[in-house]
């Protein structure tokens, strides 16, 4: 009881980390209308800034500053921010396919990054040792799931009343004109690049503090958790949630991790040791036909607003 | 310092030209960026693999190449089976979310595609490598340091025989003509009872076929991989903004000059940065000159 108790605390931990992407996601392309096939680049950028401002000192990297955790999640958010805004600003000026290229590059190089630039990185081993919040009640697992469940959830709150407000604001309002009527947003003196290149860059924020928070409950990063894997299920959490409404966004990313999770389970249990490895891809080829049904059938998603995005 | 990074820069550079054709052609007509393209690639190189695989005891490999006749019959029905699944895969998905007018949500589409296709192959056939042929090739030289083998070079032609006639094909044919015209003017083309539906089959044909050719030529000299065409998207993607949406001399050109920076960059700067290059011409282009080098300003 007390296993299942710890094991639902981690499911719901990861859970809402994915929530955290989504809820950045849906600023970008729910909100605005901008498309990143990147996602995993951005989270990546995140966790690696955290982790290697907040390790302890460690001889054969740079890094190891021993910051406070706090300290590290802010800077994560400032990195990708930057990174995400000069993303923007070379590609929001051109038409909307530059954007998704660019940021498709982006993530190729991240990982090429955190893969090779060893000095920095760790290379294919990664970083470990990340201080984990409140390490000091890990002799008792239990306790620490839950605190560690309280923290991730109060990130998430937070995220999303801050982006609740955020959209609601005029800000917001400028945002959802653009996506809706650029000539007319244009007309009344709004400049559709500069809130373009905020909101990617507000976004890009999100996905980098959910790296950072990852990279501290696991404890240890390596370049394989940023694989486009990751970018397509968040895509899968943001279209089966509904894009463009923060509530189907974090409904959306529980709903498929626990397909997601129960997928897995499944096959382990089920399918022969040999050919696990294979049905793993099969698990892949299951969500990307999701994807396209949900894009054909209900572009609205399941959990938005019953009003649609405005796809017609 | 050896030459010979010039070769294999023109190699891999032949290969991302030849994909880019599809990418460029699949933008400027069909206006959106195909993230499947490199599923096709692989796609095409796995069918040609299959097509060996039951014909290649017909007959053996023409010296002094490692292939014969079987592979050449596959590539040819790797380039049909690849545009086959590129007009289904039109016919599903892409012309229904086409119709509606959205053209961002027609590139979300081609990224499910991406991974399913590119996950379907790793449960058809593992992710553990494969080849045509295991046979070894000694490279010729042929001046300054340079040494090519008999496949690389057959390949080399086999790409500007290919390149030559596509670009022909554009210019000179009616049908090519048609295709031009709706990509300059989609509206215009279609009052001037330009059969739009038979371009876009037309141009799924093309850039599927070109596809599977290169897919066919990378799993000829490097290995077939279910990731060769995911590793590839970047620098194609590349090749065709450098080059100019839309041309192709200019998809072919930027994709050589990708090549070359790439075994460049491998020479002077280390294996493991290679694939690092077509971020950074990409971004220099999109920041300096977005057009590329062909390209017309958009309208």
């Amino acid at each position: 009881m007390i296993d299942l108790i710890g094991y639902g605390a981690f499911f719901l931990s990861t859970a809402l980390i994915f929530a955290i992407i989504t809820l950045g996601l849906n600023l970008q392309w729910g909100l605005t209308g901008l498309f990143n096939v990147g996602i995993a680049g951005f989270v990546a950028i995140g966790a690696y800034t955290s982790a290697i401002l907040t390790t302890p000192d460690t001889p054969d990297r740079i890094g190891g500053f021993g910051w406070p955790i706090l300290a590290g999640w802010a800077a994560a958010m400032a990195l990708t921010a930057a990174a995400a805004g000069f993303t923007g600003f070379a590609t929001l000026r051109l038409k909307s396919d530059y954007l998704a290229i660019t940021t498709f590059g982006v993530a190729v190089v991240v990982q090429l990054a955190a893969l090779n630039a060893v000095g920095l990185t760790g290379g294919p081993f990664g970083v470990a040792f990340i201080p984990r919040p409140f390490a000091g009640l890990q002799s008792d697992p239990l306790a620490f799931n839950l605190v560690n469940l309280g923290i991730i959830a109060a990130v998430t709150l937070a995220c999303y009343l801050a982006l609740e407000r955020l959209s609601r604001s005029p800000w917001g309002r400028v945002l959802r004109a653009l996506r809706e009527d650029e000539r007319a947003a244009i007309s009344l003196g709004k400049s559709a690049r500069s809130y373009r290149i905020q909101a990617f860059a507000v976004g890009g924020a999100v996905m980098g503090l959910a790296g950072a928070v990852q990279a501290h409950f696991i404890g240890f990063i390596a370049p394989d958790n940023y694989i486009p894997t990751l970018t397509f299920q968040v895509w899968a959490m943001l279209m089966v949630g509904g894009s463009g409404s923060n509530r189907g966004a974090v409904m959306g990313a529980v709903v498929v991790w626990a397909v997601w999770i129960g997928a897995g389970w499944l096959t382990s249990a089920l399918v022969p040791v040999d050919w696990q490895a294979r049905a793993a891809s099969l698990q892949i080829v299951a969500i990307g036909v999701m994807l396209c049904l949900i894009l054909l059938g209900r572009p609205q998603g399941f959990f938005g607003p019953r009003r649609g995005r405005g796809m017609e | 310092m050896s030459l010979q990074f010039l070769l294999d820069g023109l190699i891999s550079g032949a290969m991302i030209g030849l994909g880019a054709i599809g990418v460029t052609l699949t933008y400027s007509i069909l206006r959106f960026s195909n993230f499947a393209h490199g599923d096709l690639m692989a796609w095409g190189a796995y069918a040609a693999l299959v097509a060996v695989g039951v014909v290649g005891g017909l007959a053996g490999p023409i010296a002094p190449l490692s292939f014969g006749l079987p592979l050449i019959l596959a590539t040819l029905f790797a380039m049909g089976f690849t545009a086959g699944l590129a007009l289904l895969l039109d016919w599903l998905l892409f012309a229904r979310l086409r119709a509606r007018g959205q053209a961002i949500i027609v590139v979300m589409a081609s990224f499910g595609a991406s991974m399913a296709l590119r996950n379907l192959l790793e449960f058809l056939f593992s992710s553990s490598p494969a080849y045509y042929s295991r046979a070894l090739q000694i490279a010729q030289p042929v001046g300054f340091g340079i040494r090519i083998t008999p496949d690389q070079g057959a390949l080399l032609v086999m790409t500007v025989a290919l390149v030559t006639g596509m670009h022909l094909f554009l210019t000179r044919s009616q049908r090519g003509r048609e295709m031009r015209a709706y990509s300059q003017n989609p509206a215009l083309a279609r009052v001037t009872g330009i059969d739009v539906s038979r371009v876009v089959r037309t141009t799924w044909i093309i850039g599927a076929a070109l596809a599977a050719a290169a897919g066919v030529m990378v799993g000829t000299l490097v290995q077939i991989r279910p990731l060769m065409g995911l590793d590839l998207l970047l620098p194609m993607f590349a090749a065709a903004i450098l080059g100019g949406i839309g041309s192709v001399p200019g998809a072919v050109l930027a994709g050589l000059i990708i090549g070359l920076s790439e075994a460049a960059a491998v020479m002077f700067i280390g294996a493991e940065w290679r694939a690092g290059v077509a971020f950074v011409i990409l971004m220099a282009v999109l920041l300096v000159r977005p057009t590329g080098l062909f390209g017309v300003t958009e309208r």
